[in-house]
């Protein structure tokens, strides 16, 4: 398999090395096997198999009701069936006679909790080197691999997710080693057998980008470019010329083999696949939006942005998200200028906030990272209200994902992604009481059962433990 | 001009180094919390008078002439107690030039981690405004099962930091110390109990008796197979003699069991367990002994396989059975202390988890996490007499909304800027006005 497409490489590289057109031409006219595939790839080899489980028709009556795009209603009722959301209103709302009807006087609604950076899966529990499969740090570009080929689906900390956190749906990264890093996979927090089980239906991909620190330090100590700043820029200029080139030649229908590294760079100047950038520095930032300028992309979102309050405006310009802790600072020379008002300030400069984890304990507490910078922008003059602040894990990571128009707010017709808290979720003292994916119920505190366990779990002695 | 400037800056300096001196104040109208387990307090006041606690709670009587603080309603508390972390060691974590957390030095229990202290790191600036105001400094990461001998701070931005120096012995067990060890855990309890044994031997012989062990000057012979250095055999007299307290950084169950039965050949030790994220599973054996525990607070995945028992339940479960639980070795910001003592109060309301109530989730942040320093004669709760470390907060100081708005330590009030406090002013509007933000300060 494996020396019959290195020999159709080479029959490739022959035919471009040969000077005559009427060669050309009559080559054309019959694309060899090679040549076809790379023109007529298919572009979803490894598709979702991801079914919603059955649930039943459900009213929660009585909530606060938080939806995800801002809004919120007070002794809310939110219906959903079938997997979707019916209908979201008040009090006067009618609640057919087939739903169940679930008491949430006092209790809160909100989507299910979206996280836009995680490395659940390729970076899972026990993190043991053996499991460590988030960097492929052989390459400084590596946009050739996904992070699904990674993703081990029975890491524990998708249990924890949901179970704490109240996540629904995650966009797994590979890691920040490389310029390219590759591409990423968004999931539904579902238990399966395989990655294709957990695959969100019709999520675009993601490509991973990194600025700074971690790539010059990682290819530059291993004698090789890039070891400074520049140099990251120089090679990534260099990978989107290529990609440039490459795209122009398949518009051309002119494409000879495949690349499996140029179709994730092409896919991004197509606008199919979304530049999810890990940068910290303000100057990094801005340099990397020209970069797009340049070439004919969009950064949909910077992550960790550990400054992207200095340059609020020109993320606002650019309809670039800053996907950010609330308050991590300090840990690496780059993140020295974080400050916890990073999304107070962003938000009232009108840029784009997402809160992210990067973190497999942090994405069981998304909730209270931006309760934590409500707090500290109101701290700072900066008054948020709760139900915008809740638009950072839900419909905010949504759009930065390219799903906003299957979940991320309750609005009729969306899945029924929804958690029930046993109180008003940016305060510590609340967890989720229920938390349905499609609208089918996968965790029930009051039901032990209700609570997956996964398969390296089983027979140890924390088994179906509370987490 | 050179001169003059020269001179402004000494006399900055100066107004910068000089320790504040502590103001007598009263604070009013507030909801006092003691720190001792006990409920919050409505409509407190709290008295400080020459940077100690004089009263604290209700009905308490405001002295005539004082500075009076009318709290409105806020919350006033001690300050914060984290016990183990390595603030101060390190500027920036990942900048090696300013990181003093990761010793390759031949020496191991005798290192004394003081010195090594920056106390204007803005880490610890940056803890001061979150209300952190005592600490147990420790280091994580050594080449050596001994990880040094730690050291109790205040977060004061005198300059002075320092309010125990060598006041516990660090040891890693479990799967760090079979590493350092060579590879396997029954290397590490070789090399611990080998130590102990030269330490007792050195003791036996009438060394490392002095106020610093290290340092006696007369030095008795060693038997001829001593592996230890003389200066880490000396340090380690006080912990087999009982005088410094040994913290074991253990995780699996057995690992916890293992180092509890280290007193059957050692009587002496004085056990602290830190992590413990299995704990919970020998809880009763860990009361049985007497032997307190600064927790890893949230830990509820299997991260290595000396975790695969961790729930987030555990504090809870290890305090039902009579263990005395303090919060600590989070790794993480020492400000996200209240965040996670919040957490534990909201586990009391998840069917079959096991939490704190809010007194005691306060109290293992600050009173307990003392009381096993050993200082909670010194710090820890608002009891008169003790060093008048208070926090005022602008609500509930577990809710993750709420901040620190003043501190105090030892009675003197602490500036809460810091290099986070002076961006976010900076760039409360991002762009530039008439001059470059490089003149905003």
């Amino acid at each position: 398999m494996r020396a019959r497409s290195l020999i159709a490489g080479a029959a490739a590289l022959a035919l471009l090395a040969t000077p005559g057109m009427a060669e050309k031409k009559k080559k054309e006219a019959e694309p060899s096997p090679a040549v076809k595939a790379a023109r007529e790839f298919n572009k979803d080899p490894y598709p979702s198999t991801y079914k919603p489980y059955p649930g039943e028709a459900t009213a929660l009556v009585g909530a606060t009701v938080f939806d995800g795009a801002g809004g919120r209603i007070d002794n809310g009722t939110v219906l959903f069936a079938d997997g979707k959301v019916v209908a979201v209103g008040g009090a006067d709302l009618a609640i057919p006679a087939n739903y169940r009807r679930i008491d949430a006087a006092g209790k809160f609604v909100t989507p299910g909790i979206i996280d836009i950076h995680s490395h659940l899966g390729d970076y899972p529990s026990p993190s043991v080197d053996a499991h460590s499969d988030g960097n492929e740090a052989t390459a400084p570009t590596t946009p050739d691999v996904w992070a699904e080929h990674s993703i081990w689906p029975q890491d524990p900390g998708f249990s924890r997710a949901l179970a704490n956190g109240g996540i629904t749906a995650l966009q797994i990264l590979p890691g920040s080693a490389n310029l390219v890093g590759g591409r990423s996979v968004t999931l539904k927090n579902v238990y399966a057998r395989t990655i294709q089980g957990m695959k969100f239906p019709g999520a675009p991909y993601g490509l991973k980008m990194a600025c700074g620190e971690n790539p010059k330090r990682v290819y530059g100590s291993k004698g090789r470019m890039p070891s400074t700043r520049m140099g990251n820029m120089a090679v990534n200029r260099a990978t989107w010329i290529k990609a440039k080139e490459y795209k122009a030649k398949r518009d051309a229908g002119k494409l000879e083999s495949r690349d499996l590294a140029m179709e994730s760079m092409a896919g991004v100047l197509d606008g199919e696949i979304l530049i999810q950038n890990h940068c910290y520095r303000a100057d990094e930032m801005a340099l990397v939006l020209d970069m797009a300028k340049e070439f004919g992309y969009k950064v949909t979102a910077f992550h960790h942005a550990t400054e992207a309050y200095k340059i609020g405006d020109l993320l606002k310009a650019s309809g670039t998200c800053s996907a950010i802790w609330a308050d991590w600072w300090g840990f690496k020379m780059e993140s020295y200028d974080g400050i916890p008002e990073n999304a107070g300030i962003l938000y009232k400069t009108g840029a784009c906030v997402v809160i992210h984890s990067d973190d497999e304990n942090g994405i069981q507490r998304l909730n209270q990272e931006a309760a934590k910078a409500q707090g500290d922008a109101r701290r700072a003059g900066i008054d948020i209200p709760d139900a915008e602040v809740i638009r950072w894990l839900t419909l905010n990571p949504a759009t930065a994902m390219g799903i906003d128009k299957q979940t991320g707010s309750l609005a009729a017709g969306k899945m029924a992604d929804v958690v029930l808290w046993n109180g008003n979720p940016l305060s510590v003292y609340s967890r989720p009481d229920k938390v349905w994916v499609d609208g089918a119920l996968l965790f029930d505190a009051a039901d032990r059962k209700r609570r997956p366990v996964s398969d390296f779990e089983l027979g140890q002695v924390g088994e179906g433990d509370v987490k | 001009m050179s001169l003059r400037r020269t001179l402004l800056g000494a006399a900055a300096l100066i107004a910068f180094a000089t320790p504040a001196v502590a103001q007598d104040v009263a604070i009013t109208n507030a909801t006092v919390v003691i720190g001792d387990g006990s409920a919050p307090i409505q409509n407190g006041t709290v008295v400080l008078r020459g940077g100690k606690v004089v009263a604290a709670g209700a009905g308490v009587a405001v002295p005539a002439g004082v500075r009076t603080i009318d709290a409105g309603g806020k919350w006033v508390t001690p300050g914060l107690v984290v016990a183990v972390t390595d603030i101060g060691l390190f500027d920036v974590e990942a900048v090696n030039e300013s990181n003093d957390s990761d010793s390759k030095s031949p020496f191991n229990a005798a290192l004394d981690l003081s010195p090594a202290i920056n106390p204007l790191a803005q880490h610890i600036a940056v803890s001061r405004a979150g209300g952190v105001t005592r600490a147990a400094v420790a280091p994580i990461g050594t080449g050596a099962i001994f990880g040094g001998q730690g050291a109790i701070i205040d977060l004061a931005s005198d300059g002075q930091p320092i309010t125990q120096a060598r006041a516990f012995q660090y040891v890693e067990l479990g799967e760090a110390g079979a590493r350092a060890a060579g590879g396997s855990r029954a290397a590490a309890h070789a090399v611990l109990r080998n130590a102990f044994m030269e330490a007792r031997e050195l003791a036996r012989r009438g060394g490392g008796q002095g106020a610093d062990p290290r340092l006696q000057d007369a030095a008795p012979e060693r038997p001829g197979d001593a592996l230890l250095t003389r200066f880490d055999a000396a340090a380690l007299v006080p912990v087999v003699t009982g005088r410094q307290p040994l913290y074991v950084r253990a995780e699996r169950a057995a690992d916890i069991r293992m180092a509890l039965a280290l007193k059957a050949d050692f009587p002496a030790l004085k056990l602290v367990i830190v992590g413990a994220s299995e704990g919970w599973m020998v809880a009763r054996e860990l009361a049985a002994a007497g032997v307190p525990v600064l927790a890893k607070p949230l830990n509820d995945l299997p991260a290595s396989f000396e975790q695969l028992a961790a729930t987030q339940s555990n504090v809870g479960r290890m305090a039902a059975a009579g263990v005395r639980v303090g919060l600590g070795a989070f790794g993480d910001q020492p400000r996200y202390a209240p965040q996670y003592a919040g957490n534990l109060v909201s586990l009391t309301r998840v069917p079959g988890a096991s939490g704190l109530t809010w007194g005691q989730a306060f109290a293992a942040i600050s009173s307990v996490p003392a009381a096993i320093l050993g200082m909670d004669s010194r710090f820890g709760s608002l009891k008169p007499g003790l060093a008048g470390d208070v926090v005022i907060w602008d609500g509930d100081p577990l809710e993750t909304t709420s901040g620190a708005v003043q501190v105090f330590i030892d009675g003197v009030e602490q500036s809460l800027e810091n290099h986070q406090t002076k961006l976010r002013d900076r760039y409360k509007v991002p762009t530039e006005g008439a001059l470059p933000k490089a003149y905003d300060w």
